[in-house]
């Protein structure tokens, strides 16, 4: 039996505004407990939720972003459940007339091609609070610091059907939102986070399978394994003549495994009802345009025009802006030296090798793009050649400083003095004379092994390419 | 006319998480199914080219600018709370 | 002293004829000392009322008096008081001190008015006779074993005996209106969205709203003034300029054109009380007023489409008293929904469970289309009948309650009954109108009320139409034998 696996993601991002969804306390990550939740947050008796212009500009933008319908009129509904960490005992949020409608984004596929996935809707709704599962003899800690932070809800289509595809769709998302400065995006303080549905059906067959929720994977990482480790799972059932349950799952990391979440609220009905505390949301034509506007460039444009415009190779594109701070990083420093090629080599080589090796964000690099700059600029008017400045580099990531301070201080200046270069030369002859007399003797390969000589004697500091030339000079005599 | 029996009621009441004694729910069953009768009339009438009306006075939702306007009074705001511990509301441990 | 209006305080306040200590003292007094015949009060703030009640006199004399300076009210006890018992009736908010001030009792704070206490009520305003509070029932001042009207039922009595001059109420179905009936006080539902409901627990959200009970319209025009204007916190109060409710107070009602729903007026009205509203017309006649009969055709659906919509809006409302961060908790929970399960079973009355109950069903699936969606459809219907007859007539008046105030227990058994004394109070709430009620006469030496219903944002015009009729009859300086 060929299976076919269908997975469709449902992403929660925190979006970036000072102040909570429906009420003006602060949504700075990492505060004292209940220390960020005002009366309105505490769900207390009486108090009433205004909304935050900025959330909704946010959304739109991200709609707009991903060629969405934005819908002028928007409404919240409430969806009504117990659990402590939802202090009013209902979340806001937008089902019947949510403020995104259908849109979609391309995803770059292994293979260099790309693939069209789209997006059903984006929704408005509120963050709940954190329940603290440390013992407090026995029971539970609820902290709402984070109940009311805006969250835009971003339903794909099924459309997805490998771990891999779903991952470049999540980081397609990732992408644009960090990019638009809709939300910072962070995995780790639970800015993005992610659920999978995942379902399997025989090939060809039009109705979709019995899905199971992944729920709160967050990272890329996990994404890929626990979809890859659910849809074994399922196949395996599924070919021993078993169904589906539907359900809701966990990924357990440790242990590579999903596994069924205890029944928070089993089979709830929401009870959805237009929310009599909010009227509807409208924004007109023109606001939407205005918006529009004030969008900055685009993953999939900027990719383009680094093609385009700088000559990059769609590789070395598709790799400086599949992150905005990567993007934002190379164009600072391609600006102020005016090499792309050069800026996008040692962003791409030594720069990411480090980064990945120590597991490093770009935004935590200890190389910033002055830095980076003030290096390359060095190699630009032959102060050192290339291969000194990446041992200039490698002092600048480990002990910090700038360029200029480390050429300086251990003596890195490369050597273009001709006499400097030409007397290094001579000794380099007079101590090989065999080579020298074989090099007579016709055999002109031995020049790299002069010029191999002659850097070692100047300790790399000589000029290569004048090394070369003077070389000749001298041999060819 | 469909007639709540008991077990609507437990159900109901789990939805609403609301206790309910035992001896009480036939009456409430009642009370429901008497209500739910009232209220049957508005089938009375044909309301197909009706637009609902989820508030009384056509408006558009104000908009508040982004910014930060309250700032922690958690000593206030708990000060009453039926159990806290370390600036927590405390309930009986939730198990995921 | 206490059967002075608030206008006649104010007056008496700046001629120095009293300070507002002595007059605070004085209800005070009064509240000790009568108010066990009445049970009007959940909580009486002596000691708080003293002191503000000081400092109300040092503003005076610094020339620093604002609207209410020094005025003695009664706060109904769904308004959430700073420092101070605020349990909507309910055993659920027994112990509930609220951390922050609603908007109207800041406003009323910024004016200087004096908070004399929190006046009992039906339990989280679920109720038309002030029986189901916590608390005990009210009794109505003029039949000690009769209902005093609900659910602000602890305010009308309190107005009523002279233990305050003036409450505040709130109405999502009648609830101002129909007390202030059973009373003999003045009572004003302002339209949707002209006062704050911030701060005031939530019934129904798109149905309530606060307003004044006094005894006069003059002094709910005082009151209106400090209630009334928009407030940021709530996303459905209405950005309206606030006239000055007493400048218009002494219109001419010259070719007022008055309608007579011809639904109101059937089966199921009082005799005797048809025959006391129709003599009130009478008078508005004398006055130029030219009356006419109109048709709110679909009056009859007001009583069912509330019944869904209001239930439906409270069930979700009250979902948030499970226990955790305030008021009632039961002990020793075994697990999460032990706790909510029990403290909510424990904490709410049978009427509260019953709405909650029916407001769930509503809203559940498979029945949120034939229910909910249905009543919110015909609210329309029954909006767009005011609509229609607001283009020929300027007021819609007629009785505010069938019958004048029943006996304590005798609708207890009988819920549907109950509702239906709201029959000609609730079609204004679902369309969001103004609505008040004045005293007009008694039937059985209890009393009945004329209820007045405007356009939108009348609320100055009914109050003039109020005070007119407050100048050719007497009904309203009546008070009942022992408290007056």
């Amino acid at each position: 039996m060929q299976w076919e696996v269908v997975i469709g993601l449902e992403i929660h991002v925190q979006l970036a505004n000072k102040s909570k969804i429906f009420s003006g306390a602060s949504t700075a990550y990492g505060a004292e407990p209940n220390t960020q939740a005002c009366a309105v947050d505490m769900g207390l008796p009486g108090v009433l939720p205004v909304f935050n212009g900025g959330a909704l500009r946010k959304s739109v933008m991200f709609g707009l972003a991903i060629d969405a319908q934005i819908n002028e009129r928007s409404v919240f509904d409430r969806k009504n459940y117990f659990y402590p960490d939802s202090p009013k005992a209902y979340q806001i949020s937008q089902l019947y007339y949510p403020v995104v409608g259908k849109g979609s984004i391309d995803i770059d596929l292994e293979n260099g091609s790309t693939k069209c996935i789209g997006v059903t809707r984006a929704h408005m709704e509120e963050d709940a609070g954190k329940s603290l599962h440390e013992d407090f003899h026995g029971q539970t800690g609820i902290d709402l610091n984070r109940a009311g932070t805006p969250l835009l809800e971003i339903v794909s289509e099924p459309d997805m059907r490998s771990a891999k595809e779903a991952v470049a769709y999540m980081r397609k998302i990732h992408s644009i939102v960090r990019y638009l400065g809709v939300s910072d995006g962070n995995m780790q303080e639970g800015s993005f986070r992610c659920d999978a549905n995942v379902s399997l059906r025989p090939k060809g067959q039009e109705e979709f399978g019995t899905r199971t929720e992944l729920k709160n994977i967050n990272s890329f990482r996990f994404v890929e394994k626990a979809i890859n480790v659910e849809i074994e799972r399922q196949m395996d059932i599924l070919e021993s003549g078993g169904t589906i349950t539907q359900e809701t799952r966990l990924y357990d990391a440790d242990k590579n495994e999903t596994r069924s979440m205890r029944s928070k609220e089993e089979a709830n009905d929401y009870r959805y009802f237009p929310d009599p505390d909010l009227l509807p949301i409208v924004i007109s034509q023109e606001e939407i345009e205005q918006i529009c506007t004030t969008l900055p460039e685009l993953p999939d444009a900027k990719c383009k025009r680094f093609v385009t415009e700088l000559g990059l190779s769609e590789k070395d594109a598709r790799a400086l802006t599949s992150d905005r701070d990567m993007a934002d990083y190379f164009e600072q420093v391609q600006q102020s030296i005016d090499d792309a090629r050069m800026a996008a080599n040692w962003l791409l080589g030594e720069v990411s090798a480090r980064l990945n090796k120590n597991a490093l964000e770009i935004k935590d690099s200890p190389v910033n793009a002055e830095g980076l700059t003030g290096l390359l600029k060095r190699i630009k008017d032959n102060t050192i050649s290339g291969k000194i400045a990446k041992d200039v580099f490698e002092a600048m990531w480990e002990e910090g400083g700038d360029a200029d301070s480390i050429i300086e201080s251990k003596g890195l200046k490369q050597i273009t003095d001709t006499s400097a270069i030409e007397a290094i030369i001579d000794e380099v002859i007079v101590a090989n004379p065999s080579q020298m007399e074989e090099f007579k003797a016709g055999k002109d390969k031995l020049i790299g092994f002069f010029v191999g000589q002659v850097m070692k004697a100047s300790k790399g500091k000589a000029n290569p390419g004048q090394v070369n030339q003077l070389l000749q000079k001298k041999l060819k005599s | 006319m469909y007639t709540l029996d008991k077990s609507d009621v437990e159900k109901i009441a789990f939805l609403a998480r609301l206790g309910i004694d035992e001896q009480d729910i036939p009456e409430y069953a009642t009370n429901l199914t008497n209500i739910l009768d009232m209220v049957e009339q508005l089938n009375s009438v044909d309301t197909d080219d009706v637009k609902p009306m989820a508030h009384p006075l056509d408006g558009v939702q104000r908009l508040r600018p982004d910014e930060v306007t309250e700032t922690n009074d958690r000593e206030n705001l708990m000060a009453h709370a039926p159990e806290t511990e370390a600036g927590l509301f405390l309930v009986p441990r939730v198990v995921e | 002293m206490h059967n002075k209006t608030i206008a006649e305080l104010i007056s008496g306040l700046e001629a120095g004829e009293f300070s507002s200590v002595e007059l605070t003292q004085s209800y005070l007094d009064r509240i000790s000392s009568l108010d066990q015949h009445l049970n009007s009060f959940i909580t009486v703030t002596s000691e708080r009322a003293l002191e503000q009640a000081q400092q109300a006199d040092a503003q005076r004399a610094a020339g620093q008096a604002g609207l209410l300076n020094g005025i003695p009210l009664a706060q109904k006890d769904i308004f959430c008081t700073k420092d101070v018992k605020t349990s909507c009736g309910s055993r659920m908010l027994d112990p509930f001190i609220s951390p922050y001030n609603a908007t109207v009792i800041e406003k009323f704070n910024a004016s200087g008015a004096v908070m004399l206490g929190k006046t009992n009520m039906d339990e989280f305003a679920m109720g038309s006779s002030n029986e189901t509070s916590w608390y005990c029932p009210v009794k109505n001042p003029w039949a000690l074993k009769a209902v005093p009207g609900g659910s602000s039922g602890g305010s009308a009595a309190a107005v009523a005996a002279r233990l305050a001059p003036a409450a505040t109420g709130t109405d999502t179905g009648g609830s101002i209106r129909q007390p202030a009936s059973f009373c003999g006080v003045t009572g004003l539902k302002p339209t949707y969205g002209r006062v704050s409901r911030y701060g005031m627990i939530a019934f129904a959200s798109s149905l309530d709203q606060a307003g004044p009970m006094t005894r006069t319209a003059e002094d709910a025009a005082l009151l209106l003034n400090v209630m009334a204007g928009l407030d940021l916190r709530d996303s459905t109060s209405v950005d309206k300029d606030v006239p000055d409710y007493t400048g218009s107070l002494n219109n001419e009602l010259d070719g007022l054109k008055i309608g007579l729903p011809k639904e109101y007026f059937s089966e199921g009205l009082d005799d005797a009380v048809a025959k006391v509203i129709e003599d009130a017309i009478k008078e508005y006649e004398k006055m130029g007023a030219v009356v006419s009969e109109i048709s709110l055709p679909n009056s009859k659906l007001a009583v069912p489409t509330y019944y869904i919509i209001a239930p439906s809006e409270c069930s979700s409302n009250l979902s948030r008293m499970d226990g955790v961060r305030f008021g009632h908790r039961c002990e020793n929970p075994r697990d999460l929904n032990d706790l909510y399960i029990r403290s909510r079973g424990e904490g709410f009355g049978p009427e509260v469970k019953r709405r909650i109950l029916v407001g769930t069903y509503a809203l559940s699936e498979g029945f949120y289309d034939a229910y909910y969606v249905k009543a919110q459809k015909t609210r329309r219907l029954i909006s767009n009948d005011f609509n229609n007859a607001f283009e020929n007539v300027d007021v819609i008046m007629g009785p505010a309650a069938p019958s004048p105030a029943f006996n304590i227990g005798e609708l207890m058994d009988d819920p549907i009954t109950m509702y239906l004394s709201d029959i000609y109070t609730i079609a204004v709430n679902l369309a969001g109108l103004p609505g008040m009620s004045i005293p007009a006469g008694f039937v059985n030496n209890r009393p009945v009320g004329l209820q007045l219903i405007g356009r939108h944002f009348d609320e100055a015009k009914l109050l003039n139409i109020a005070h007119k009729f407050q100048k050719v009859t007497d009904w309203h300086t009546q008070g009942p034998g022992q408290f007056v």
